[in-house]
């Protein structure tokens, strides 16, 4: 009886879905030839490294504090860092004074609460503050910028599929469009064309200019540099217990390996009189 | 429990003498996991894979419960809260990524796990009972994972909310108010997130007792074997410990460096990048995926295309379910009395197509819901259902079996004598 049931069962998904697979066959096969779309002018993220790539790669700490200078002085008019801390700066080699000093002149203050009065009102930023938010909710930030919010940057390297690639490809990729462009992909008004972007048009204008900013430590300001630099940052930022994490990994692997080769022997020896 | 020549526990020391007329905990475990259970000899490393889950279900539970002491469900926290693990929990990423990849290889482990079952006929008379709470550990799994899944409200967790409760909008007349009943609400939100976190934290529990069940259910008939014949006598079986207790630990060790690897080297490969984006209600993926264990399920769920009598929605949901269900059923649709595929010519076939069948649905359900996928999804979901529900039955009708050993002991020491003629030719 199950299985006189059960066949009848399946007979009847056999046939929905063989119905299903024959209506979607002859519409697949009928379909007329469309046009291009924007994927046929999306281009894959370039391919780059970074010194924190791989199952050994750390942090270069000289390469963080570039970026994060090229953050400060560039993204941070826009884009805020939410679940970052000041004090946090101290693992990327800035010292305790050097952390205060740019906690106390960041341009955008915090919210706090007057002592006296009661009244709500602004303080200049701690190490213990997070980074403050550049528009005080989304609908100030979409009011500022032509209706498309700047997102929080500090994940953005493991919020895209592509990664820390993609965000490198981002800021470098700004071009013309090309000349076959179909008309509707074209940038309008407040929208600009970068192919590394899914649908082509980006609502961020181009950021980084050569010499735009003036590194301390001599490297020339090229676009592609301060994009790499600024990409290691926000790598940073996305996972600063990244190094911990590959120290750990490294620990734990070799105790496991020992651990199973003892119990592999074990094994072994405890079965070595048994026919199995 | 077990066989007649099962070793006896003797309390070894008056204190352990005490407590055995009292509680006598130490003599379960003897006869559980100890040298009182005995266990066929021929076991293969597909064998070590029970143990395996049970050890992936305690880290999911160690993990889980020190990560709920730093997690905040509240709509508006939880996603800050898990970034707050992330980074100022001391070694909270690694509890994270502990318990969000250990539900992976929760999965993985699980997985082989069945399709050994299947391959060597555990579901067969008289272990029906171990097969049908393992389907519930199963669904068990599923509902803890997705509802896990949901709690870092990311982007994925919050349409993986909405998409898998919208499932059940699909059924006539009480959809709706079915959907908003599990929801607390019309969209998920700040209800949804406690309820899930609530049951998300109780089911693993449920899941721990069935799994007590489960095995209580297995050591009456003991352990099957890859012949898949009866022990006929204390020759074809070892006691448990210190056999398999030595296999099971190395088996163990292997599992974890595979574990360590991922944590510490490829920690969000098997994730989402939209999950690290806060959930918003506004701005909807451009394409809603669920995490890779349910990929097989979600192919099946999106190969109804075209509505049929009922709408196509429905049949998918319907479909859905069935897939799992038919697994309950399973015991009474395979009526060979020969349980391992090893002898069973035809059956082996079937099986390794079902194999490759259930990889492709896992491929497809992941890929975008576009032709020429949802072509080969509907093919694979009709190979899925025909298997166990048209092809098993017939072939278990009109397969002649190869001969089977005369008992395990003679299936080791045959295998043994192959081996042995090439040394004996020198």
């Amino acid at each position: 009886m199950v299985r006189v049931i059960g066949f009848l069962v399946g007979l009847g998904f056999v046939v929905v879905l063989g119905y299903s697979l024959i209506v979607g066959a002859i519409a697949y096969f009928t379909e007329e030839e469309s046009g291009p779309t924007s994927y046929d002018y999306h281009l894959y993220a370039q391919d780059v490294s970074f010194p924190s790539d791989g199952p050994l790669g750390r942090f270069d700490r000289q390469q963080l504090q570039r970026g994060f200078q090229v953050f400060r002085e560039v993204c941070a008019a826009c884009h805020s860092l939410e679940y970052v801390a000041f004090r946090n700066l101290t693992e990327i080699g800035f010292t305790e004074a050097e952390v205060d000093a740019i906690a106390d002149q960041w341009p955008i203050q915090v919210p706090t609460v007057d002592e006296n009065t009661g009244e709500e009102t602004t303080r200049n930023a701690v190490p213990a503050d997070n980074f403050p938010r550049v528009y005080a909710n989304e609908v100030a930030g979409r009011a500022a910028n032509n209706n498309a919010y700047p997102p929080d940057l500090s994940l953005m390297t493991k919020a895209r599929g592509e990664g820390a690639a993609y965000l490198y490809s981002l800021l470098v990729g700004y071009q013309d469009p090309p000349a076959d462009l179909p008309e509707e992909f074209l940038p309008t008004t407040g929208l600009y064309y970068n192919p590394y972007f899914p649908n082509l048009n980006l609502a961020m204008p181009p950021a980084l200019f050569p010499d735009q900013v003036t590194y301390a430590d001599g490297t020339e300001a090229t676009v592609q540099q301060m994009a790499w630099d600024v990409t290691a940052f926000l790598i940073w930022t996305a996972e600063p217990r990244m190094e911990a994490r590959k120290a750990t990994g490294w620990a734990v692997l070799i105790f496991l390996i020992f651990a199973t080769v003892l119990a592999f022997l074990s094994y072994k020896n405890v079965w070595r009189d048994q026919k199995h | 429990m077990s066989f007649p020549w099962a070793e006896q526990y003797t309390p070894k020391n008056p204190f352990m003498k005490w407590m055995d007329e009292r509680l006598p905990i130490p003599r379960l475990v003897y006869n559980s996991v100890g040298a009182g259970y005995p266990v066929p000899r021929n076991l293969n490393y597909f064998w070590n894979f029970g143990v395996l889950a049970g050890l992936a279900l305690m880290i999911q539970i160690v993990t889980g419960i020190v990560l709920a002491m730093h997690y905040t469900p509240e709509a508006g926290m939880a996603f800050a809260s898990v970034e707050h693990i992330m980074r100022d929990v001391n070694s909270g990423w690694l509890l994270r990524y502990l318990h969000f990849n250990g539900a992976s290889f929760f999965f993985i482990v699980v997985y082989i796990h069945i399709f050994r079952g299947l391959y060597f006929g555990s579901y067969k008379a008289p272990r029906e009972m171990v097969w049908l709470l393992g389907v519930v550990i199963l669904l068990l799994m599923m509902a803890t994972a997705f509802m896990g899944y949901v709690l870092p409200w990311g982007q994925m967790s919050y349409w993986a909310a909405q998409v898998i409760t919208g499932l059940f909008a699909a059924i006539p007349l009480v959809g709706e108010s079915l959907q908003q009943w599990l929801l607390g609400g019309f969209a998920p939100d700040n209800a949804t997130l406690n309820r899930f976190f609530s049951l998300h934290y109780l089911l693993p529990f449920v899941i721990l007792g069935c799994i007590i069940l489960h095995i209580w259910a297995l050591h009456l008939p003991g352990s099957n074997n890859p012949t898949g014949i009866d022990v006929k006598g204390p020759q074809d079986t070892i006691p448990f410990h210190p056999y398999y207790t030595a296999k099971d630990g190395f088996g163990a060790g292997v599992f974890l460096i595979a574990l360590a690897i991922v944590v510490f080297f490829a920690p969000n490969f098997l994730g989402h990048a939209d999950n690290y984006i806060e959930a918003n209600p506004l701005s909807t993926p451009a394409h809603i995926v669920p995490e890779w264990y349910f990929w097989p399920f979600y192919a099946i769920l999106r190969a109804f295309t075209v509505d049929f009598i009922l709408e196509a929605k429905l049949w998918g949901v319907i479909a859905m379910f069935a897939s799992i269900i038919v697994l309950f059923f399973l015991p009474w649709l395979d009526r060979s009395p020969v349980r391992s595929g090893t002898f069973r010519p035809k059956f082996k076939i079937w099986f390794w197509v079902l194999v490759v069948d259930i990889i492709a649905l896992a491929y497809l359900g992941g890929a975008p819901a576009e032709e020429p996928y949802v072509m080969f999804s509907q093919i694979a979901t009709i190979y899925y259902f025909a298997h166990f529900l048209i092809i098993l039955p017939l072939i278990s009708r009109t397969e002649r079996p190869l001969p089977l050993p005369n008992s395990i002991t003679e299936a080791v020491l045959g295998k043994d004598k192959t081996t042995a003629q090439p040394v004996a030719a020198e």
